[in-house]
């Protein structure tokens, strides 16, 4: 048999629920795993192996007893740092919250630790989840375990590459604009960003609050499926979480995609993007035609503004969200003053890294007097604009494919200019904007590097996208290759 | 195209202290940012309503009923300076104590 953290979810599972492994087992080759590798890859702020062992002994006695277990019982998980876990740290990547240990759980958690699931520890990411190579986490980079030297992806990077290392099974993260999906496709795992309202937003840290969603890692559409499952539906915490019924997204995963209508946005294919990544995403469409679905072009035309909408869009809701830290209910506080105004603003200067300041000025600015109709209000417009070009395509088309990023996996400290970290973003964030569902899935390699495929699903239409996934996955072998050197 | 004014100005707003040394790289990097986000005035938005969220529903409503919150010192457990179950702060008006 394969090592331990080979499995994947539904494999692990069977074998719990048969009585053949333990979650105690399971756990430890975990945790072993993690002390191998964590070294090298540096995926988490946070390693909870006592509270794992524990919860893996838990999950043991539900099965032995015979009690309810879901797929997740006894199955070890990687939490971002930006979701709360009571009285367990919850950093947000930044040294404003390095301490701050939250009263309550997330909702999320509270549906993980009821479903029995283990959690193996908290995860890097970029200072709250501003950023796309967890490079601006106030702490360390994590590294891509199919390339040391090379960046994971974030802002959710820990997550992606604790799942790609086998330190954990699967893991959740959190999709603002592509925060979920970029670092799954640098990582060569599954990446799932659900619609806007799917899943509660009640216990995750606030970016911007009318784009962030928190969604799973795995390594195949089934468990992606699994994760999500044990997440979404309605919540009287979060009043933009949907009352609308969760699909069964494991029954959807048929293997027919015959007949289903494919559209390709042509405003997906940029100047400047790696050829191998081109010609990754070119074959897999051409697989997808193989397997019987519909695939021809479509136009979204307002794509070329995504980016420059979600720049002030996102800053803006950041700016506002961020105020809360004032060094007077939690976080850092900076003591050496008696001056109110000096205080506040200190603490602000020290407790927040480069990145978030320059995301709460961009923000401050577009909304300041004399540039919110110029910027803010004009950015709520195009986004209405973008949206409406889904709409219009998912009147012809059930899912949109794409390439997830323009190149694969960039070293670290090699991208150096803010604006062209944000374009990292550019295929990523449009769904966000428009608050439709959409995943990344491994769709090849380019030099050895992974290429991610996305596929755009329309509102609630996850179950589409993961059938979609898994029909791929059953005719490629992409998403059960491993880093190699990775030892 | 943001000056340092601008910067100092934008700074106080957002309550963030910034360094000599900050307020130039802020102003230099705003600057390129916003030259490629002013692509967005090309848009023609004419007759289009904004969009200020991606939720599709609206006016949601919950019985108003008492439920039990968190007891204070759960709350206050992060809080940096506190006394007598409040959070603690410093003066914020001239003459008052600290």
């Amino acid at each position: 048999m394969a090592e331990l953290y080979e499995l994947t979810i539904s494999e692990a599972g069977d074998l719990l629920r048969a009585g053949k492994i333990s979650s105690v087992e399971l756990t430890r080759a975990h945790i072993e795993r993690i002390r191998a590798v964590e070294d090298k890859v540096k995926a988490f702020t946070l390693v909870t192996d006592e509270l794992a062992l524990r919860q893996a002994q838990e999950a043991d006695l539900r099965f032995k007893r015979g009690d309810t277990v879901s797929p997740l019982t006894g199955i070890p998980i990687a939490i971002k740092d930006v979701i709360c876990t009571k009285g367990i740290t919850t950093t947000c990547g930044s040294y404003m919250l390095k301490d701050f240990k939250p009263p309550y759980d997330a909702t999320v958690m509270e549906r993980l630790n009821g479903a029995g699931m283990v959690m193996v520890g908290k995860t890097n990411m970029d200072e709250f989840a501003m950023g796309s190579s967890t490079e601006h986490s106030a702490f360390f980079p994590t590294h891509n375990p199919w390339d040391l030297e090379r960046a994971p992806g974030g802002s959710s990077g820990g997550s992606a590459a604790a799942v790609a290392a086998g330190m954990a099974m699967g893991a959740f993260g959190s999709d603002t604009g592509g925060s979920i999906r970029q670092p799954g496709s640098l990582c060569n795992i599954v990446g799932l960003k659900p619609t806007y309202g799917r899943v509660s937003r009640y216990g995750l840290v606030a970016f911007a609050s009318s784009l962030d969603q928190i969604g799973p890692f795995a390594r195949n559409a089934r468990d992606a499926a699994l994760l999500l499952q044990a997440i979404a539906g309605a919540d009287t915490h979060d009043a933009t979480c949907s009352p609308k019924a969760v699909a069964d997204y494991s029954a959807a995963l048929n293997g027919s995609i015959k007949g289903l209508r494919i559209g390709v946005p042509e405003e997906y294919w940029v100047e400047g993007m790696q050829a191998g990544v081109v010609k990754a995403v070119r074959d897999d469409i051409e697989r997808l035609r193989e397997l019987g679905a519909e695939v021809s072009e479509v136009s979204l035309p307002h794509t070329k503004y995504g980016v420059a909408a979600y720049y002030i869009i996102a800053p803006a809701e950041a700016s506002a969200n961020l105020a809360r830290y004032d060094g007077v209910k939690y976080g850092y506080s900076y003591r050496d003053t008696d001056d109110m105004w000096e205080a506040l603003e200190k603490t602000r200067q020290i407790g927040f890294g480069q990145e978030v300041k320059r995301r709460i000025m961009l923000g401050t600015y577009a909304l300041s007097s004399g540039y919110y109709d110029a910027y803010y209000k004009q950015a709520e417009k195009v986004r209405s604009l973008i949206t409406q070009d889904f709409e219009r395509a998912f009147e012809r088309f059930d899912v949109l494919v794409s390439p997830t990023t323009p190149s694969v996996a960039f070293k670290l400290g090699e991208i150096s200019d803010p604006y062209q970290m944000y374009l990292q973003d550019v295929f990523t964030l449009p769904a966000n904007l428009a608050g439709i569902c959409g995943v990344s899935i491994p769709g090849g390699f380019s030099d050895g590097l992974p290429v991610g495929l996305q596929l755009l699903g329309n509102a609630f239409a996850e179950d589409a996208i993961l059938r979609v996934a898994d029909a791929f996955e059953r005719v490629t072998d992409y998403h059960t290759r491993w880093p190699e050197g990775l030892v | 195209m943001i000056d340092r004014e601008t910067v100092k100005n934008v700074a106080k707003l957002a309550r963030l202290a910034m360094s000599e040394e900050e307020i130039d790289v802020f102003g230099s990097q705003l600057s390129v940012i916003l030259e490629n986000i002013a692509i967005l005035r090309e848009a023609d938005v004419s007759g289009v309503s904004p969009t200020s969220h991606a939720s599709r529903l609206t006016n949601v409503m919950r019985e108003d009923i008492v439920q039990s919150s968190y007891p204070p010192e759960v709350l206050l457990a992060n809080a940096p300076a506190q006394e007598e179950n409040c959070l603690k702060v410093r003066a914020v008006l001239d003459g008052g104590e600290s």
